[in-house]
């Protein structure tokens, strides 16, 4: 397992899980190897790993290392 | 497709029919926010972004595109350039849009924007390709600075966020919105239809609130009566209004007056119509 930080709070993940797996699993939606939604609606979720924003385009091919923090936000309302 | 608005609000090229933006917090439910979203008749609407939290996030987000409200994630919550950065990234990226409203807050207490942090994010954000809404204090040599910068729209503030104080400084709004060539948007304080209609008379492209409609006891009434007032506000401002004047000035014509009969008598014997309370004397 690979102890991470998701969200503020620890996290385990398996070996090998990359961030296409990680928002699929925190939003409970299956994603595409492109990070969309296999419903067909729009995700309007963002990640960011060690405070730099990862594109979706690149979340299938970006592991989950040891210690990392990952963030993954949204919409919520406000302003 | 229905006809071109006569009158539209154009943001970084994009056409609005409505010239109010509303913001979506201070409403816990999200039926009621969506009532008061179409009584507003907003295009366009802000949100926060933050943590996924199970069960939260994505209800918000397709309430919005099923009324098709174009969204303008914001930066609240940041105090530095450096975090409203990387909240714009996430926003960017999240939601599909080169916009954002761009806040960064002095201090919690006040929550006024910090005009030095502020310059900074904007000249930062407009370099990677943002179209930015710059949040902004009242300040007319700081709205100048933001247009300089690159900013798409300056949106400075009518009093802090969520008083409801009104228009604190007319004079200032007026002032930035005579000079900018830029859309300038009043953003924050407004409490109530007369404030939204104001700035819109001061020459303000739009109004931007919230807290005015969602805190409302009634906010679908309300965000009915902000929808007219900022079209009422902006007509008023193109009919050109009247000058004001010390004196009195008649609008009914002094001739063709009718004369009373003979002399003035006594001042009570002049009729007084049908007022007097019962039993009076005349």
């Amino acid at each position: 397992m690979t102890a991470i930080t998701l969200n503020g709070r620890p996290h385990a993940v398996a070996g090998g899980t990359t961030v296409v797996d990680l928002v699929a699993e925190t939003v409970g939606r299956p994603l595409g190897p492109d990070g969309a939604p296999l419903d067909g609606r729009r995700l309007g979720v963002a990640v960011a790993v060690d405070a730099a924003v990862v594109p979706r385009s690149r979340w299938a091919r970006t592991p989950v290392a040891e210690g990392q923090s990952v963030e993954i936000i949204t919409a919520v309302q406000g302003g | 497709m229905t006809a071109p608005h006569p009158d539209p609000l154009v943001l970084d090229g994009t056409e609005l029919a409505s010239r109010l933006i509303m913001g979506t917090g201070g409403l816990s439910s999200l039926l009621t926010l969506e009532q008061a979203l179409e009584a507003s008749g907003t295009e366009l609407t802000t949100v926060a972004l933050r943590r996924y939290a199970p069960g939260q996030g994505d209800s918000l987000f397709a309430m919005l595109e099923r009324n098709d409200i174009r969204i303008l994630p914001n930066t609240a919550g940041c105090y530095t350039a450096r975090d409203a950065l990387l909240t714009a990234e996430l926003g960017r990226e999240a939601l599909e849009t080169d916009w954002v409203k761009l806040e960064v807050i002095a201090d919690e207490e006040t929550l006024l924007p910090d005009v030095v942090e502020l310059l900074d994010a904007t000249e930062q954000l407009v370099a990677r390709g943002f179209k930015v809404f710059a949040y902004t204090s009242d300040d007319p040599a700081v709205a100048r600075r933001l247009e300089d910068l690159g900013a798409a729209a300056v949106m400075p503030l009518g009093a802090p966020i969520g008083t409801g104080l009104g228009i604190l400084n007319p004079h200032n709004i007026e002032l930035i919105a005579s000079r900018a060539s830029v859309p300038v948007v009043l953003d924050a304080g407004i409490g109530t239809a007369s404030e939204a209609a104001l700035a819109m008379e001061l020459g303000c492209d739009a109004v931007l609130l919230a807290s005015a409609v969602t805190r409302a006891q009634d906010p679908v009434a309300m965000a009915t009566a902000m929808r007219h007032a900022v079209a009422a506000g902006r007509l008023a401002a193109r009919a050109g209004r009247i000058p004001a004047r010390r004196h009195a000035l008649a609008s009914s014509p002094m001739a063709g007056r009718i004369e009373p009969e003979g002399p003035a008598g006594d001042p009570l014997d002049v009729p007084r119509g049908d007022w007097a309370p019962l039993g009076e004397s005349r």
